[in-house]
């Protein structure tokens, strides 16, 4: 079911957290809210739950399913919520955590005994703790407690599933396994999910689409393709992965990158968007001394120092690090590759 | 020599530091003697005279302490104070603190500080407070008086002092409890349709119960115990508002011995009762709270 959010706002006391927010999500899409802390996404996040309550303006409205909701507290708007700290009821088993929301219905509402252990016991097969029902949460790992958070939420059959951070408090190797995990079983349940998420790897992995928020705005949204190749600002170039920033000037389309890095436009290039020569190449290569280099990981990443100390970083294959068999201090040209060069508000 | 030194030093700092952090052995039986010294004389000695004295002449002449009119109406004067100011200040501990803990609203410090004033007031002030406001010479006395209704002197004044000053027990035992544990668990139940109440007796109740036993059982202990504040509201009226210790300070000044330890006696077992009811409270909280952290590291 979609998810509509208008031009909403947010202060507290005198802190603006969101201003003037509008957002569209789909049905059945994942959406990812992307941004630094204090960029408001978790506040855009509670909104749409019920928790917090947006600041009152004409045209400001949520809406979930093509109801309006903001009227609504959080109690009657049915939205799976899962935190950051899981949030689990420590003194319930992993049964009654996820029967939970089942068993505090009204009466005339609420299924069967037998109807209530059949769903739960569904939803434990779907997390895969089938075993571990009737253990504590404290008895369970952090991936282990967030996956039972998760059933606890889909458990009540929720319009949207809204996720704060999910994987935040997870060391790095679960964080990785539970995000192809909720990858998989959103492709199976399709329920429309929102993430927050401060973690640029996460988003451009896990969603469909990509919210990305800066200072209480949201400053571009995309799939996550059109995020990361055409950022639509310097911030969203920077917050996506690491930057190098050059001076210099335009000319018939190209960036020409001027050694004086004091004029200029500011021009920004990835690492893997820059290369290494041995020999003076192009246009206006760049003189470069190497000062780092560092080959564990997927690709070889280097350190230089420009002509003015200015660092650069440059991302390669290992076969090209080979080939060019770099040592430190080695005196080299640096030049930007034709395809992407942007400048700060438009892409050459 | 010297090397071997440098070189075990190296190799055992962590024994070394322990050697270092720790007092010789005769300076550790010392400050240890002292303390057993202190506590003997102050805690055990005392408690010892309590029952040697009120069994002095014998069982039966104890137990014939409590068969007396006037000290049943103490205790019975005393189990209703505490039976009206533990669940009045349950309720009020409660709710203070899930005010406080749950919500930033102006007034929020003062309101802290104010939970307080019961520790930082002499209970002597206190009860003359009362007095001064309820009493004939007070500002509300004279109105008292044409209504009839009597405040100090009567029961009444008893119990309004004893819930005055346990007042923080409960409180102060659950704000620094709430705050920790946070409302999330609380939004939890609240996004899953729970309502006010399911979510209070289903998760915020079984969440805070053994912080709030301990609050309990400390007001509990110090309700039955207050004399200051009590002794001062009471007016002494033998069968009719006298509490168990000021009962116990009467019979001590007529001389009555071996009543006043029996009955002081009473008082000092509840103390006993209530440190043993405490310790497992304390143990059983430690448990938990290790084992949350535990699994969450």
């Amino acid at each position: 079911m979609s998810i509509e959010v208008r031009n909403v706002s947010k202060t507290f006391g005198g802190y603006v957290a969101l201003r003037n927010v509008s957002l569209c999500v789909g049905n059945g899409e994942l959406v990812a809210l992307l941004g630094p802390s204090g960029s408001g996404k978790t506040t855009l996040l509670r909104i749409i739950a019920g928790l917090e309550v947006p600041d009152a303006a004409d045209g400001s409205a949520v809406i979930v399913a093509g109801e309006e909701i903001s009227a609504r507290n959080a109690r009657e708007r049915r939205v799976g919520f899962v935190f950051q700290h899981y949030a689990l009821f420590r003194y319930m088993t992993v049964f009654e955590n996820i029967a939970f929301g089942l068993r505090v219905r009204p009466r005339e509402e609420r299924p069967a005994k037998a109807g209530i252990r059949e769903r739960v016991n569904r939803l434990l097969e779907l997390i895969q703790l089938d075993g571990l029902a009737h253990r504590y949460p404290a008895q369970l790992s952090g991936g282990q407690r967030q996956r039972v958070a998760l059933a606890r939420a889909l458990a009540i059959e929720p319009k949207v599933l809204l996720l704060d951070e999910p994987f935040g408090a997870l060391d790095a190797k679960v964080r990785q396994e539970l995000r192809r995990w909720l990858r998989r079983l959103h492709d199976e349940i399709h329920v429309t999910s929102v993430l927050v998420t401060h973690d640029q790897d996460e988003a451009l992995e896990v969603a469909d689409r990509i919210v990305v928020m800066n200072q209480a705005r949201i400053e571009q949204t995309g799939t996550p393709e059109e995020v990361f190749h055409n950022p639509a600002s310097q911030f969203v170039m920077e917050f996506l992965g690491h930057v190098n920033l050059f001076h210099g000037r335009v000319e018939s389309g190209k960036a020409v990158v001027s050694n004086d890095a004091s004029t200029g436009a500011p021009i920004f290039v990835r690492p893997f968007d820059l290369e290494i020569h041995r020999e003076a190449r192009g246009a206006a290569p760049m003189r470069a001394r190497v000062r780092r280099i560092q080959s564990a990981g997927p690709s070889a990443k280097v350190e230089l120092a420009g002509d003015n100390g200015q660092p650069i970083l440059v991302e390669m294959s290992h076969d090209r690090l080979r080939e060019l068999s770099l040592r430190r201090d080695d005196a080299v040209f640096v030049n930007p590759r034709e395809a992407k060069v942007f400048l700060d508000d438009y892409s050459i | 020599m010297v090397d071997r030194t440098a070189i075990s030093r190296k190799l055992i700092p962590d024994m070394i530091q322990t050697a270092k952090t720790t007092e010789p052995a005769w300076m550790r039986t010392i400050l240890l003697g002292i303390a057993l010294l202190f506590l003997l004389c102050f805690l055990v000695l005392p408690l010892a005279a309590v029952f040697t004295e009120a069994l002095r002449r014998g069982f039966g002449a104890y137990l014939a302490s409590f068969r007396d009119a006037a000290a049943m109406s103490a205790i019975r004067l005393t189990l209703l104070a505490a039976g009206i100011a533990v669940p009045a200040n349950l309720v009020f501990g409660l709710a203070a603190s899930w005010g406080i803990a749950r919500f930033k609203f102006p007034g929020r410090n003062l309101l802290v500080t104010l939970i307080d004033l019961p520790f930082a007031v002499s209970p002597v002030i206190s009860g003359l407070i009362y007095v001064l406001l309820f009493g004939m010479q007070g500002a509300l006395g004279p109105w008292l008086a044409q209504h009839n209704i009597q405040i100090i002197f009567a029961v009444p004044g008893i119990v309004l002092a004893t819930v005055f000053v346990t007042f923080p027990f409960v409180a102060r035992e659950l704000i620094p409890l709430m705050q920790e544990q946070g409302s999330e668990e609380e939004e939890a139940a609240l996004l899953l349709g729970a309502s006010g109440w399911q979510t209070f007796w289903r998760v915020t109740l079984p969440n805070i119960k053994w912080g709030l036993l301990y609050g309990v059982i400390l007001c509990n202990a110090r309700a039955m115990g207050e004399f200051g504040a009590v002794s001062v509201v009471s007016g002494h009226i033998r069968g009719k508002t006298n509490t168990v210790p000021l009962h116990v300070e009467i019979l001590y000044n007529e001389y009555n011995f071996v009543g006043a330890f029996a009955v002081a006696s009473l008082l000092a077992l509840l103390a006993l009762l209530t440190l043993v009811i405490k310790s497992a409270l304390e143990w059983k909280i430690r448990a938990e709270a290790a084992l949350q952290v535990e699994e969450a590291a």
